[in-house]
């Protein structure tokens, strides 16, 4: 566990509500939950879920402070944006959902291979190195994240889309090497990294 | 000559009357069968001219009946409004052309209906007299209300502004009732978000600077005698000064006592000074004086609670209530927005299984006190641990577990109590018990009654008649205000429970019947339902029999019995249903415009056909409230009624005497069907218990079939309501059908 974590531990010892208020996207909109379980119902994986949103907001209330930030609940989201259509109080599930599990991998409590939250990884991973999304390098590193011979069986079990989409030119081999770049890549790191800033020092700020 | 009787009929022939029937046969049958002294056509009788055509014969050739055959009895109330004369309506639009197909082959048929309705309606009108009000009304502004509460206040000071004077009689030494001592009050006004300030202290200036308003502390009612207009109060003070008080109708707003905790020791209540209810928590929050809530054990600030909802109430348990108060929902959000008022960063948790928050705005409410920062946990309490710290047992229901959690303080939603009278029929529940469990039932609730609130010198008992769970009784859908009593009006939580806007919306509305009906009394019309109307009912005293059956079975307690036990009515407590006349075994009571008679004569005058003829009659009484509308609105709709239907209109079922039933079949009537509202205790009876009367008599309806060796098919009651449109006729259908089959009466002549 992260000093961040045992730190937010020690902040908000009596209250997980509060702690999600302050430090997740949108978390002031939990304690607005109604329970009446529309989320839980509409989701169209919902049932997939360790917990649904319904769950996940009871939780967060009842101070279930583990089990809520190192579950793969909220990774499971898909952003179709049902919940927020249909809840009734108006909670924006979706966005929180992003939020907590913002949160939870910020304080290293995402679980172990988890596979949106390694594909984020690496999908953010190859955006900071060019300002652009390189999909062959992204395709090539979600298919050998797990090793060398798995990756191999994944690229040929892929391969007629490989070629298909080479054929439609939608995808060009060469980006193997060094690959399309933005134009101002300095730039857009420093906006990055300004951001990162301000977002880690808001946290630490809450002391 | 003010004694001769001059009948007139009158005959439209609009609305296609005069291309489906033949007017001129009408009109000799209203002559020649009816009796009428004149007929006349018009064809359109309820325009302008056809009203003043009416209203010249009454003026100037001294008309005192008439008959007037076009629509329904219940459209056109206000053109065929004559006061002065006696009225009847032959229903030849509903009851006749828009309920028969028009085509060649149904033509004879349905001139046979329309001329039956006109013979009907003649013959009704022979035996009518003119209504007029019995003499003993006279006028009395003065509103009594009993109880000093938020209600009670309400209900003086609405009455007081419309210029009544109002005498307030409170049982303790200070107005306010519950509300006096609670801290703060949900919210009535938008935006709803924060527990508003107490109104009380702000009525009881008012009432006080108010010079229509008399109060009366530390008194109760010794005794209530009279009737709407000239009721007689003695209130009588604690140490027994008594002033007699007349006055002219009366609010009932006896209020509400809290459930009693002790019922609960699953939660520790009584063991746990930290455990209280939620009326006890506002002395709490009012002893904080703008500081932190204390805890009673050892007054330490709280900084946890936890309200537990539905706390011996909503639930099937013995000893709880069954029903829900409605509003503690409510009131636990607003108990729990006081700690996050005055305790800072208290925990507030409430443990709820259905949270419901009522009215306008109650939503709003839930979202401010969610806002708040107010932890609503959907779960239910098993168990409180008293100790340092209490701990709460419950079950999670959306994470589906058993956990518990821990604070200072535990506020139990309870419900609401009525404070009503002792129940004025449980001595006749107990002598009619049929077996040993109700008499035991029965006697409990003699034994368990409370103190009288209003002392009425009633022959049916001194207080309100009560409906489910001891609330007083009224018609929950067409008049609530209305009690079983007229002119005593029961307002406020003793109705049903309610919160403090609730209350006071109710006690304006009953402040404002309670005028009406003081009013009402002064002119000697009835309440509702048949607002307006003039008769009351008489009886023959040389042919009672002092059985007393009109003095018990009346629903409104309205008939007295002297000391000789002849029945004495008083006319302002009458709602003038007939139920007393359904009730004489011998038929002296009546109305001048509605007795046996009346309807008597109706059906000796409906033609029956013989035998050969195979021309069936069936009678249809139909309540006049309810089923009559329905088989209006079911023409409207042009639903099809048999033609050998002929429907009679009564003011309520439980008017309907059993020898209308005895004479119709002597008179050769195949089929009867009666049509009343629904009797159970979710009644809609606008006599309340009318249509049950009626029910309970004409269960030895068979008795009557069997001695007259008639199949007991033959006479059918139902309920029917308002909305039946499509079922009523069916109903009436049916009985064709079941005639049909079993063949027609052998009563024929």
């Amino acid at each position: 566990m992260s000093d961040l974590n045992t730190a937010m531990i020690e902040k908000y010892r009596s209250s997980f509500l509060k702690e999600v208020e302050a430090n997740v996207e949108e978390g002031e909109w939990v304690k607005m939950c109604m329970q009446c379980g529309v989320c839980s119902g509409s989701c169209p994986l919902g049932k997939h879920w360790e917990h649904p949103p319904q769950e996940i907001f009871m939780m967060i209330r009842a101070g279930k402070r583990e089990d809520v930030l190192s579950s793969d609940a909220m990774w499971m989201c898909t952003s179709c944006y049902n919940c927020i259509a249909r809840c009734p109080r108006g909670l924006p599930i979706t966005h929180i959902m992003h939020g907590l599990a913002v949160y939870s991998k910020r304080l290293g409590l995402t679980p172990k291979k988890q596979p949106t939250a390694e594909f984020s990884q690496i999908f953010w991973d190859n955006l900071m190195k060019k300002g652009r999304v390189n999909e062959l390098k992204l395709g090539l590193s979600i298919y050998f994240k797990d090793g060398f011979g798995q990756g191999v069986k994944n690229a040929m079990a892929n391969r007629k889309l490989g070629q298909n989409m080479m054929k439609a030119k939608r995808m060009n081999a060469m980006e193997m090497f060094s690959g399309h770049r933005i134009k101002d890549l300095t730039g857009f790191q420093k906006i990055i990294n300004k951001a990162q800033e301000i977002e880690t020092g808001n946290i630490k700020d809450f002391k | 000559m003010a004694d001769e009787k001059k009948f007139t009929g009158y005959v439209c022939t609009g609305c296609g009357l005069g291309e489906r029937l033949d007017a001129g046969q009408l009109e000799t049958t209203a002559t020649r069968d009816g009796k009428m002294q004149r007929c006349k056509q018009h064809e359109m009788l309820c325009s302008a001219e056809g009203v003043q055509m009416i209203k010249d014969d009454i003026a100037n050739e001294a008309v005192t009946h008439v008959m007037i055959a076009a629509c329904s009895r219940r459209a056109k109330m206000e053109a065929f409004n004559f006061t002065d004369v006696a009225l009847t309506r032959a229903n030849l639009r509903e009851g006749v052309i828009w309920v028969r197909p028009d085509t060649n082959e149904n033509r004879e048929t349905t001139q046979e209906m329309a001329d039956d309705y006109i013979r009907m309606a003649c013959a009704e009108l022979k035996s009518m007299t003119k209504p007029a009000a019995s003499g003993e009304q006279s006028l009395n502004k003065n509103i009594l209300v009993v109880g000093g509460g938020i209600t009670g206040m309400t209900a003086a000071i609405e009455a007081a502004a419309a210029g009544y004077p109002v005498h307030l009689v409170e049982k303790s030494g200070v107005l306010g009732g519950a509300v006096g001592g609670y801290y703060k009050v949900i919210p009535a006004r938008s935006p709803y978000d924060a527990p508003a300030e107490n109104p009380v202290p702000g009525m009881i200036e008012t009432i006080e600077n108010h010079d229509l308003i008399t109060v009366h502390l530390n008194s109760t009612l010794a005794k209530t005698e009279g009737a709407p207009g000239r009721f007689s109060v003695d209130v009588a003070t604690e140490s027994g000064v008594s002033e007699t008080l007349s006055i002219g109708a009366i609010v009932q707003a006896s209020g509400w006592k809290p459930y009693d905790a002790d019922k609960l020791p699953e939660f520790a209540y009584g063991k746990s000074r930290d455990v209280v209810t939620n009326h006890e928590l506002e002395a709490l929050a009012v002893a904080a004086d703008g500081g932190p809530i204390k805890r009673p054990s050892d007054s330490k600030a709280v900084e946890s609670v936890c309200f537990i909802q539905n706390a011996g109430q909503c639930s099937g348990k013995e000893g709880h209530l069954s029903y829900f108060a409605g509003v503690t929902d409510l009131v636990s959000i607003k108990q729990a927005m006081y700690f996050k008022e005055l305790n800072g960063d208290c925990d507030t948790t409430i443990l709820f299984d259905n949270l419901r928050t009522p009215g306008a705005g109650g939503e709003d409410f839930y979202r401010a006190g969610q806002n708040a920062m107010v932890t609503f946990a959907k779960g239910i309490a098993s168990e409180i641990v008293p100790g340092d710290s209490l701990t709460v047992k419950f079950e999670d229901k959306i994470l589906n577990e058993e956990t518990e959690m821990a604070c200072d303080l535990v506020v139990l939603a309870t419900g609401m109590e009525p404070n009503s009278g002792p129940d004025p029929y449980a001595q006749l529940m107990m002598d009619e018990a049929e077996d040993e469990e109700e008499k035991a039932k029965a006697q409990a609730v003699l034994e368990n009654a409370p103190p009288s609130i209003l002392n009425l010198q009633y022959r049916q008992g001194t207080d309100l008649p009560l409906l489910k769970h001891g609330f007083t009784d009224s018609h929950f859908i067409c008049f609530p205000y209305e009690t079983r009593r007229t002119g005593i009006y029961s307002a406020g939580p003793v109705r049903r429970p309610m919160d403090v806007q609730q209350a006071r919306d109710d006690a304006t509305g009953a402040a404002l019947k309670a005028i009406q009906a003081a009013e009402n009394a002064g002119l000697g019309r009835a309440a509702h339902p048949r607002s307006g109307d003039l008769s009351f009912p008489s009886f023959r005293k040389e042919g009672c029999t002092q059985c007393k059956r009109c003095t018990v079975e009346c629903p409104f307690g309205a008939i007295n019995e002297d000391e000789e036990g002849y029945p004495t009515y008083n006319e302002s407590r009458c709602r003038r249903c007939g139920t007393c006349m359904g009730a004489c075994p011998v038929r002296v009571i009546s109305f001048e415009n509605y007795s046996v008679e009346t309807v008597n004569q109706q059906i000796k005058n409906c033609d029956i056909p013989e035998e050969f003829d195979e021309k069936p009659r069936i009678l249809v009484l139909a309540c006049e409230n309810d089923a009559y509308p329905a088989l209006d609105q079911a023409a409207q709709a042009g639903v099809e009624i048999n033609p050998w239907v002929r429907v009679i209109p009564v003011r309520c079922l439980g008017s309907v005497s059993l020898s209308w039933v005895t004479d119709a079949l002597n008179n050769g009537f195949d089929g009867i069907v009666m049509m009343g509202c629904r009797r159970d205790d979710d009644y809609q009876c606008h006599f309340v218990r009318g249509s049950a009367m009626a029910a309970e008599r004409m269960s030895k309806v068979g008795d009557t079939l069997d001695t007259l060796n008639l199949e007991p098919e033959r006479v059918i009651l139902h309920e029917v309501a308002i909305t039946d449109v499509e079922r009523a006729p069916r109903l009436i259908n049916d009985m064709a059908e079941t005639v049909e089959k079993i063949g027609l009466s052998p009563f024929k002549f």
